[in-house]
């Protein structure tokens, strides 16, 4: 018997009718063997998703199979009548998807949307089934498994979705799983917890485990093999070691390259330039010609293929045999050191007790019968050309504090002090006045722009409210101007929103909050929504502006990666509160608080040969409406003392920068 | 013919109304975001065969809208033109014929004869109780049994007059497609009898020939007969009914104009401001929307009709009078139907207010007034205009269940609520009256369908949720 369980040959998928059509995979092979974790890694709209649904024969309406083969062991799955392909879904493939908010039912128990998916596969009897659905609860991790099978979906968390959905397409015990973004949309420390999930069930059922995925660190952290998709074809293939110690094609190495980290904080990232070409053409040459710098004249005029460099390994590239090595590529290095750290001038900002409470109203009344403390007592300063990086899991209020610190939710108490003012005293024509000085950059690039305007217009009304240029036309040069500086074509303003990418539209954004000329800008997830190597190109130019012309940033993250890149100053919020506060190299390379080092713990590591134990940490964040007596990460913290539970731990001053909240540290001498 | 124009309060919002849609016409053909779906509009076959059967009706309901005074037959002996004291339409001037032909009771369509037994004396001096012939209907006729012959001449002229308007009016269409496309006429016309052009060209042709066929086919046959008979006092039902046409577009649009701007300023407000603002508008809807609608037009109706009594001094004529209480209508269905649209504003508002870009503005210090003018108003006006379109249909059905209960239009005012009125008791007539209802019905059920499909074609436009499925 071989050992091939689904092998994809050829597949071919179109999307769109005949007369406009969409290849968005064009010629793809997989093989996926039993009992391994097969990645499939690649930026949005390289097809990847198209893959694993064609060979679900799940496609939208308008996607067709135009040509290929999958064979599940020995099953021709395009062959399949529709009645027994369902039989095939969810019985010998399971799938997860990214988003476990909306793939459950929300007025049905996960105990009978679990149960459903049993019965589908094995006719038990009542009690055979509600045994098993408990088992596979358990199996899954969940606590509780009794109470919790007859609980709703909205009274779990994310990451318990997430669970519940893996234990319904383990219901059918499938041979192999097709986990597509399973842990996207989770926080990393929920994502440290599937992913060993996923990878001891594996380990435990024999099951082989098709991850569809955009990080290379999860690919590193679980997978076996790894091919790489690029513009609807997969353009290396190899194991994962050697695959992170030496990736063969251009593109690969370039992805790696623009990854942000602590080791090249003085470097300029590499960027892929351009974007991916569109997938309603016929290509006669190589995809990823025009983003290549090694791009030669055979890559313009025949499309490569197909290169077996050593067995179950190969790339598509022509000139894969003369690339240079990979060390021998560095990183261009930043024109200028650092102008931040010398100028240790005042600070620009200062924040004291910064609260922000959402009342909780209840009744005909609206009586007022409680708070969300979304943002509790947050200290932090900054100075000018300095960035400060502010990291937690969605939810611990840090957009929040951006916004309270903005005033564009006004604070329920504390000071904010800019450059001399405080903010929330100000009265509104003042505060209206200095909005020139203190911008934000939001997550979404496609709900920051009005899509009714035109992008002119869209960069000119932060100068019209703020009364920047006098003329028509100096106001016009200057839109000009930043676009230019932002690298985008004049051409632009003429042009809508949704004529733009995800990587463009944020850099129109900055262009915006340029306009006005700030000192200080809040950047609110700016990167997360991108594209690894489109992250690039926005991390480089912020860090460009900040050393042209002395901008400090508040920088609002979940990604250390990034954090360690671009950052001077790292404060850490675990609900509400800062648990962590200070220099990057002291939070990041020795972190004390226990969440801090959970957190960090629970990044995967790009590097596999490095070993690294990840922390785990029980259960989710609790609701801030509500947070637990004492210190607020007591419930979760590995290290708990006794007096964890009855107050809330004063900071600790561990250096002249360096803060922490907690019990179990005693001050050193400074 | 020199005449003395009148505008009813009527006339000049419909008027006002036009400029409005044409003043937004031209904006939004500079938009790209309003341009796109009503280029969808135009592509769909169901939204421009519906458009041109609601441009027959249009064009029906504008002529209607200009009334004047007419001139006297004869000058008085100064030489001036005296004017009567009657007001009537443009439209009225071009079917004067209809409306002058009036019988003396019921007669059935394309009859010869009265509908009723009638005494006669005899130039014998005997009476005999018999079917009088019609005054107008078939009268040209020496003997009534030829007028079956005489329907078919007058429905062949007809129809070949209609015939060869719509081959010139192709022609036309087509020349002027040619020229705009720089193509040749032949060119362009194997593609627009092809099907094979972006606009559905050929389903506009058949239906605007169908249509004219109809209009012609209708005017040929009512120069000589009533074809859809007379009511109780012998006036023409089709033209009553064609008359309705204004009433019926009146109150479907007149009352979107007063609903809109409560419903965008108030729905816009309370979603925006939040606040007490919220709390102030909503008790206000939630209060309006638990009073029955029908009673709160009952009472205002009831209450301008004693007005209108007591002060019967204040209006010159009948005419204007019956149109004040239709705009009064208007105002009241306007009142009470804003709610729905408010409603559905202000949740879209929510929704945006915490949208980034409004945050945006927001951290650029741009004030309410603007943010609310520039990103606000323009991405809830999908919504407005779905709603509009929407309820049209359901106001002129409104019109004609209130006139049946007695509080719509005033009686002397021709609508279909009306015609259907005193249906009820030809109905209940024997031998039963059913035509007076029939063509109400055929009329409204046309009118009705077609703004129904066409609101569909603009919804599946403007929703952006269908966007990507297309």
């Amino acid at each position: 018997m071989s050992k091939t369980l689904l092998r994809i040959s050829n597949l071919k998928t179109r999307l769109g009718d005949a007369g406009n059509p969409v290849y968005a995979v064009d010629g793809v092979d997989i093989e996926v063997r039993k009992g391994e974790v097969f990645a499939l890694l690649g930026e949005s709209g390289c097809g990847k998703s198209m893959t694993a649904l064609s060979a679900m024969r799940l496609l939208p309406p308008s996607g067709t199979i135009v040509e290929g083969q999958a064979y599940l062991g020995d099953t021709s799955l395009f062959d399949l009548p529709e009645r027994e392909m369902r039989r095939v879904r969810g019985g010998r493939m399971g799938m997860i998807f990214q988003e476990p908010m909306t793939s459950l039912n929300a007025v049905v128990t996960i105990g009978e949307q679990i149960g459903e998916a049993v019965r589908l596969h094995d006719r038990d009897s009542r009690d055979a089934v509600s045994r098993r659905v408990v088992e596979l609860l358990r199996s899954v991790g969940i606590p509780d498994p009794e109470r919790r099978a007859r609980e709703y979906p909205h009274q779990l968390s994310g990451g318990m979705k997430q669970r519940v959905m893996i234990a319904i397409a383990l219901a059918g015990r499938p041979s192999l799983l097709i986990a597509d973004e399973p842990t996207t949309a989770l926080d990393v420390t929920i994502q440290a917890q599937v992913l060993s999930l996923l990878k001891d069930l594996q380990r435990d059922t024999g099951m082989a485990v098709l991850l569809i995925t955009h990080d290379l660190g999860v690919v590193s952290e679980v997978a076996d093999r790894v091919a790489v998709m690029y513009a609807g074809q997969i353009i290396e293939l190899a194991e994962t070691r050697k695959f992170f110690r030496q990736p063969a094609h251009p593109y690969s190495r370039k992805l790696f390259r623009s990854l942000p980290s602590l080791g090249n904080r003085g470097q300029e990232l590499a960027v892929i330039e351009g974007s991916v070409p569109r997938l309603n053409q016929r290509f006669s040459r190589c995809r990823f010609r025009e983003r290549c710098d090694q791009a030669q004249e055979i890559c313009a005029q025949q499309a490569p293929a197909w290169s077996e460099t050593a067995l179950g390994s190969g790339v598509r590239c022509h000139l894969f045999e003369h690339l240079p090595a990979l060390s021998a590529l560095s990183g261009k290095r930043a024109t200028e050191n650092h102008a931040g750290s010398a100028e240790q001038a005042g600070n620009l900002l200062e924040v004291e007790g910064l609260r922000v409470h959402f009342p909780i109203h209840k009744g005909v009344l609206r009586r007022v019968i409680g708070h969300v403390k979304a943002v509790d007592d947050l200290s932090l300063s900054i100075a000018q050309g300095r960035t400060m990086a502010l990291v937690g899991e969605s939810g611990c209020g840090k957009t929040t504090a951006g916004k309270g610190i903005l005033q564009l939710i006004r604070p329920t108490a504390g000071s904010v002090r800019f450059d001399g003012d405080d903010l929330t005293r100000l009265p509104a024509g003042k505060l209206r006045a200095r909005r020139a000085d203190m911008q934000i950059i939001f997550q979404d690039p496609v709900a920051s722009m009005n899509p009714r305007m035109l992008v002119g217009d869209i960069i000119l009304e932060g100068m019209q409210a703020q009364k920047i240029g006098v003329s028509r036309t100096e106001r016009q040069a200057r839109i000009r101007d930043l676009l230019d500086r932002v690298g985008l074509s004049v051409d632009a303003a003429d042009r809508y929103p949704n004529e733009f990418s995800g990587g463009q539209r944020q850099r129109i954004c900055i262009a915006r909050a340029l306009a006005v000329d700030p000192r200080f800008i809040v950047c609110d997830e700016p990167t997360s929504a991108l594209d690894v190597s489109v992250q690039a190109q926005v991390l480089n130019l912020l860090k460009d502006l900040q050393h042209q012309r002395g901008l400090s940033y508040l920088f609002i993250t979940h990604n250390i990666a990034v954090v360690s890149y671009l950052a001077h100053e790292v404060a850490v919020m675990y609900l509400g509160r800062i648990v962590e506060q200070g220099t990057v190299e002291e939070v990041l390379q020795s972190p004390r608080h226990p969440y801090t080092q959970a957190l960090l713990s629970a990044v995967p590591a790009i590097d596999p040969v490095l070993g690294r134990s990840v922390i785990r940490l029980e259960g989710d964040m609790p609701s801030p409406a509500n947070p637990p007596r004492g210190c607020h990460f007591h419930p979760r913290c590995n290290k708990g003392v006794d007096s964890c539970r009855s107050a809330y731990p004063d900071p600790v001053r561990l250096s002249q920068t360096h803060r922490v909240s907690c019990f179990r540290i005693e001050p050193e001498s400074i | 013919m020199i005449s003395q124009l009148v505008i009813l309060w009527t006339d000049a919002l419909i008027f006002l109304l036009i400029t409005l849609a044409v003043a937004f016409g031209v904006y939004a053909s500079r938009k790209a975001h309003l341009r796109r779906p009503w280029g969808l509009v135009v592509r769909s076959r169901v939204g421009v065969g519906t458009m041109v059967v609601l441009a027959f009706y249009l064009s029906v309901g504008v002529l209607d809208s200009i009334h004047f005074h007419p001139a006297a037959e004869s000058p008085d002996s100064a030489g001036k033109v005296i004017y009567s004291s009657e007001i009537i339409s443009l439209f009225d001037s071009m079917v004067s014929g209809l409306r002058a032909r009036q019988e003396k009771t019921y007669s059935a369509p394309l009859a010869t004869h009265l509908y009723a037994k009638e005494s006669t004396e005899q130039a014998d001096g005997s009476t005999i109780r018999d079917f009088p012939r019609l005054e107008h209907g078939g009268s040209h006729l020496s003997d009534p049994d030829q007028r079956d012959a005489d329907i078919v001449r007058l429905s062949a002229i007809g129809i070949l007059k209609g015939l060869a308007v719509s081959v010139v009016a192709a022609n036309i269409l087509i020349v002027l497609l040619a020229v705009a496309a720089r193509r040749t006429f032949g060119e362009r016309a194997r593609e627009v009898l092809s099907a094979n052009t972006e606009i559905p060209w050929r389903v506009v042709l058949t239906v605007l020939g169908m249509m004219l066929v109809i209009t012609f086919w209708s005017a040929e046959l009512a120069s000589r007969y009533h074809i859809l008979g007379t009511d109780k006092v012998g006036e023409d039902v089709f033209y009553q009914a064609l008359k309705s046409i204004r009433t019926g577009l009146v109150i479907g649009t007149l009352t979107t104009l007063v609903m809109l701007p409560l419903a965008i300023m108030l729905g816009i407000m309370a979603g925006y401001f939040r606040g007490w603002v919220d709390d102030l508008i909503q008790y206000v809807y939630t209060t309006l929307n638990s009073i029955p609608g029908v009673l709160l037009i009952a009472a205002a109706i009831l209450m301008l009709q004693i007005y209108m009594s007591n002060h019967a001094e204040e209006f010159n004529s009948l005419v204007e009078r019956a149109d004040l209480r239709l705009l009064f209508l208007c105002i009241i269905l306007g009142v009470t139907s804003w709610t729905g649209l408010c409603r559905l504003l202000r949740g879209e508002s929510m929704k945006l207010r915490e949208v980034d870009y409004v945050q945006a503005a927001n951290a650029f210090g741009v004030s309410h007034l603007q943010i609310i003018g520039r990103h606000i108003l323009p991405n809830v006006l999908h919504i407005v205009l779905i709603t509009v379109v929407l309820d049209f249909s359901g106001l002129v059905l409104a019109e004609a269940v209130l006139s049946y209960v007695n509080i719509g239009v005033d009686p002397t005012m021709n609508s279909w609520g009306n015609m259907i009125n005193s249906a009820r008791l030809e109905m209940a007539r024997e031998p039963i009256v059913w035509w007076s209802l029939a063509a109400a019905m055929i009329f409204m059920f046309t009118l009705v369908l077609s703004a129904n499909l066409f609101a569909d074609v603009v919804r599946d436009a403007f929703d952006p949720r269908l966007g990507s499925s297309r």
